[in-house]
């Protein structure tokens, strides 16, 4: 495992930052996911958050910085990690007719490319899930084809219905709930990204993966059905 | 049970907040205010997690259908309690309905109702504080809060009590160093030490301050943010988060508040100055 060198920083009287190099790389993300593992379990922690190369760790109470360091910095050194994460890829399904994915036709007539050919290429990959933000239940996914990369819609849409699948710029990911959004949508999930009825609201975490599967309209309706009931049992693999 | 007969412009049901959850992009919420809100569950004996209502400009009027036991903490906005006005840091017994509702500005900007016992609202996720997506947004009229069974008021004759005065007349709000606080520039930081005035763009999840600071600071890979991160937009003004803020973003931060800042800041308004004090400005 890679070890890197750290910054630690304080984020007010009562909560840490660390960091790692600043950019977007799977090994830096794998790496904070495993260091957080180990952190969580300590008493006086509220919250952790985990961003691209970033880990916060915030108290109950103020710290003494310089000794929480020392001591991050002792477990961070110490980290065993023997038995490998256990993460998951997902199986998420979308339709992506016309209907729920309104600006497919466009981005398909701009990549000079066919509707079913940018369906294929964005269910192609597994992708990193490298943290949650922005919404609850929102994933930061890495890993779209670049030759689907697609700028932000000029003007947002004021409602994007709960589901949708959307592009912006080289990310492509799922708003969780309703939302304004400038995201070119290309299809719909009838996937709960974010259920608080549920022990744990949001199935995935950073460092999972998922993966797109097109379905048609009349399993989007099936799988929205049963989801609604409770009964939709999401298919993954363990990595 | 409290009735709201007008639900005012932003009220919600808080508490000290939803923790354990940031990872999944849930923000922390919770009293904008919390040292006032803390002090009304210290008024009424009640425990330090017990919820209360946030009442946002003094807006809203309320029914309480059952004797209960109540203060009001925070702004004051001339608070009535059917005809009578009544004071605010001060313990009442409010008798089977009774109304109370509110009337001209004397100081503040956010007031906590709280009741003998805390609002009995939905816990989710461990927390009654409301947050959009996990709660209902604010409250909306004809909603009815449950309350506990209401004790007798005690006769100590000391229950009124006033809190820290310089909390609603100061606008000094300690801070510290945001992690890129060093990428400014002797020019920026000195700015930063000057006062700046609240812009009419304020709400749970931030307050725009009005003057500018020279921006040539690139933005940064999407990092954590926490509520009293005051960051540097594009345009060169800044954004001081609150309570409901998301969990990351990609201005620098250039400055952290203190948590009794964050308390102290949520009670001012549009066009009031305030100043930001740190040991370490390095000028």
């Amino acid at each position: 495992m890679n070890q890197y060198k750290l910054t630690y920083k304080p984020l007010g009287k009562s909560a840490v930052l660390i960091e790692w190099p600043s950019k977007i790389d799977e090994a830096i993300i794998q790496d904070i996911v495993a260091f957080e593992k180990n952190i969580e379990k300590n008493k006086g922690v509220l919250d952790t958050i985990i961003a691209y190369n970033s880990l916060t760790i915030k108290y109950d109470n103020e710290i003494d910085f310089d000794s929480e360091t020392n001591r991050l910095k002792k477990l961070y050194k110490q980290k065993k990690r023997p038995k490998k994460q256990e993460s998951k890829c997902w199986q998420i399904p979308v339709c992506y007719d016309t209907e729920f994915g309104p600006d497919l036709t466009e981005i398909a007539e701009a990549k000079k490319l066919s509707t079913e050919e940018v369906i294929q290429l964005h269910t192609a990959p597994p992708y990193l899930i490298y943290f949650l933000g922005f919404q609850p239940g929102f994933l930061y996914l890495g890993g779209l084809n670049d030759q689907i990369h697609t700028p932000r819609r000029a003007t947002p849409r004021l409602r994007v219905a709960k589901g949708s699948v959307g592009i912006g710029g080289a990310q492509t990911g799922v708003y969780p709930q309703q939302t304004s959004g400038g995201w070119n949508i290309i299809g719909k999930s009838p996937i709960d990204f974010f259920d608080i009825t549920k022990q744990q609201p949001c199935f995935a975490k950073a460092g999972d993966r998922i993966q797109f599967v097109s379905i048609d309209k009349e399993t989007f309706n099936e799988i929205a059905a049963e989801e609604e009931k409770g009964n939709y049992e999401l298919k993954f693999q363990s990595l | 049970m409290i009735k709201v007969l007008h639900p005012g412009i932003y009220n919600t049901v808080q508490d000290q907040g939803r923790f354990g959850y940031a990872k999944m992009g849930i923000p922390t919420a919770g009293f904008l205010d919390a040292y006032t809100a803390d002090f009304g569950n210290f008024l009424l004996d009640n425990k330090e997690s017990d919820a209360a209502v946030e009442i946002t400009f003094g807006q809203g009027k309320f029914q309480f259908t059952r004797p209960t036991v109540f203060c009001l903490t925070g702004g004051d906005f001339s608070p009535k309690l059917d005809s009578d006005l009544i004071e605010m840091n001060r313990v009442y017994r409010a008798k089977s309905g009774a109304v109370l509702s509110f009337g001209k500005r004397n100081f503040g900007a956010r007031t906590y109702l709280a009741v003998q016992g805390g609002i009995q609202s939905e816990v989710i996720l461990k927390s009654r504080s409301f947050s959009k997506g996990i709660t209902p947004v604010r409250l909306e009229k004809g909603d009815e809060l449950k309350t506990v069974e209401q004790q007798e008021l005690r006769e100590t004759g000391n229950a009124r009590v006033r809190e820290h005065v310089d909390h609603f007349t100061s606008g000094d709000l300690t801070c510290y160093p945001g992690p890129e606080f060093d990428r400014l520039n002797d020019r920026q930081k000195q700015r930063l030490s000057e006062p700046f005035t609240l812009s009419s763009d304020n709400n749970r999840v931030g307050y725009r301050l009005n003057e500018p600071l020279e921006n040539d600071l690139q933005p940064i890979l999407t990092s954590s943010v926490l509520p009293g991160t005051i960051q540097l937009t594009p345009s060169g003004k800044l954004i001081v988060l609150m309570k409901d803020c998301q969990v990351s973003g990609g201005y620098p931060r250039v400055l952290q508040l203190s948590e009794y800042a964050i308390s102290r800041l949520s009670q001012k308004m549009a066009g009031e100055n305030v100043r930001f004090k740190m040991h370490n400005f390095n000028l």
